[in-house]
């Protein structure tokens, strides 16, 4: 069980090294987010506005992106038929890749963390806040590479799902009725949370922030579970 | 146990396609297999069946005792190379194979072995994916060899490669015999098949249309038994092969006239054309 997550993990970490467009995706918020904080200073913006901005992107794009690509690329290329007549089981596989690029993504979190200048507790609130939606995204990212039969199918359905979880808490900012539906988007709720960090003495996790981040989490499951039944991982 | 495989009247359709029509063969433990048929025959899907890639709509199938839809365990005693290779493109040769090593906990020492055995060390750094497809084939063989598994499936392992290479492949597949493995093959390489199996089996329209070693398969269909003669002057004949063609033969001999003589035994070819109906691609 172990050593087939870590091997899947192990396999994981040097396809990236040799992947740039994953490595793309897991760098280029954190760095952006440290230049905007570096060259922009607006008087009576809140310190960390980019950071949380960018991070709230980052949680809604990078580990979908990334998990659902990675699942689809095996399914085309028949790698993932080939772990599963060597032994791997789905969950073993889904563990491997998942608990990678969460790994992945937590340290991209941490240099977005470090762009806002979030310190000690703040820092850890700040980690604890992406961790939970990392891992939500990853899910939705299990759930269309689940149903994907080939990277093509993959693209078409990740991209219109990416960019409402990504966007819409920046465009969230400027519109009163986007503001609304973005409510009932994780990426949103994270953003909510990223922006209390500031006051850290006020920070609550409100019903709110746990129903919907809860949902999108539950939905990603049933889909992924709709997915897996009807045609199994590979 | 004495079979490896076993099928009992497998059946697949798919929607209304019949694709396989009661598939009944049992393969001995420690032989090559081959398993021929033209194009769309069912071969693969057969492939996937006995390895528990697809549940069939009818019939069992025991591979290694163990009932083909519930395969588990078994994983570790099964190599295979599938019509798509399934090479991580991007990792190297040998990190292809490292990988396997893990999944199946064997020492990594496995991979130097078997880059050398398969002619890869020296490319064992090269991605998968800038390889030719001989090399691929090859790296695609030796992950299916690297557990030293009990029973290999390889669907058309030589298909697209020269000669020479296709002549390296079964001198690997010799050597996987010569272990103790069982091994299940398709081709549509007849000379392949003579060979290399010792039984075959011709797949055709869904059914075994023939069954046996290829040479008593052969004989089997001989049933024109003639002797093609050609003389040093260029001339051709067409003699039965029978004790009247002595004279003749024994004549030109004496006039030291005869250059080549051929009794026209049917190749596996020319018996799975005659019972397909059709030609091999
Ligand atoms: N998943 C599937 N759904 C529907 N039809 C299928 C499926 N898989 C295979 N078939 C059909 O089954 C038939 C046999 O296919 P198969 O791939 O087993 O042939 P084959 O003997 O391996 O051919 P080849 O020599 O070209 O590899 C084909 O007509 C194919 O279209
Ligand atoms: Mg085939």
């Amino acid at each position: 069980m172990i050593k087939h997550i870590a091997a899947v993990f192990w396999k994981q970490i040097k396809d990236t090294l040799k992947n740039k467009e994953t490595l793309i995706q897991f760098v280029m918020f954190p760095v952006m987010a440290m230049i905007m904080e570096k060259a922009i200073k607006v008087d009576g913006l809140p310190s960390g506005y980019f950071a949380n901005m960018f991070s709230a992107m980052y949680v809604g794009m990078a580990p979908l992106v990334s998990v659902a690509a990675v699942i689809a690329e095996e399914k085309e290329k028949n790698t993932l038929r080939v772990l599963m007549m060597s032994g791997v089981k789905p969950v073993e596989y889904l563990l491997g890749v998942g608990s990678y690029i969460w790994f992945a993504c937590i340290a991209g979190a941490l240099v977005l963390g470090m762009a806002g200048n979030y310190r000690g507790k703040g820092l850890a609130v700040f980690l604890g806040v992406m961790a939970v939606g990392i891992l939500t995204s990853l899910l939705i990212g299990a759930a269309i590479g689940t149903l994907s039969r080939n990277q093509m199918m993959a693209t078409s359905l990740m991209v219109p799902v990416m960019l409402i979880f990504a966007f819409l808490p920046m465009l969230a900012n400027f519109n009163e009725t986007i503001k609304k539906a973005a409510r009932f988007a994780y990426s949103q709720q994270v953003g909510v949370l990223l922006g209390q960090i500031g006051t850290l003495d006020r920070f609550h996790v409100s019903f709110e922030n746990t129903m919907v981040i809860g949902m999108n989490m539950i939905i990603a499951l049933l889909v992924f579970r709709y997915a897996y039944r009807r045609s199994g991982l590979a | 146990m004495e079979y490896a495989i076993e099928m009992n009247h497998i059946v697949q359709r798919f929607a209304e396609k019949e694709v396989l029509r009661g598939i009944d063969l049992k393969i001995h433990k420690g032989e090559i297999f081959g398993l021929l048929g033209p194009s769309g025959a069912g071969k693969t899907t057969l492939i996937k069946i006995l390895t528990g890639q697809l549940d069939q709509t009818g019939g069992e199938a025991l591979l290694l005792g163990k009932n083909t839809r519930k395969l588990q365990e078994v994983h570790q005693r099964l190599g295979m190379m599938m019509d798509q290779f399934g090479l991580y493109e991007r990792l190297s040769c040998y990190d292809n194979l490292k990988l396997f090593t893990k999944i199946y906990d064997v020492e990594e020492k496995r991979v130097e072995k078997a880059l050398k055995k398969t002619g890869l060390f020296e490319d064992r750094k090269c991605p998968a994916m800038k390889l030719s497809k001989g090399m691929r084939s090859r790296l695609s063989l030796a992950r299916a060899f690297l557990a030293e598994p009990e029973v290999i499936f390889l669907d058309e392992p030589t298909t697209g490669l020269d000669p020479a290479t296709a002549a390296e492949i079964h001198k690997l597949i010799l050597e996987e015999q010569n272990r103790g493995a069982t091994v299940f093959l398709t081709t549509h390489n007849m000379e392949e098949a003579y060979k290399l199996c010792n039984h075959v089996a011709l797949l055709n329209e869904g059914s075994i249309v023939e069954y046996g070693e290829p040479e008593e398969v052969c004989r089997r269909y001989n049933h024109q038994k003639k002797l093609l003669i050609r003389l040093y002057d260029g001339k051709q004949l067409e003699l039965p092969n029978d004790r009247k063609a002595a004279e003749t033969v024994k004549e030109y001999l004496e006039e030291e006239r005869l250059e080549t003589i051929h009794s026209t035994e049917p190749s596996l070819e020319t018996v799975f054309m005659e019972l397909t109906g059709r030609r091999f691609e």
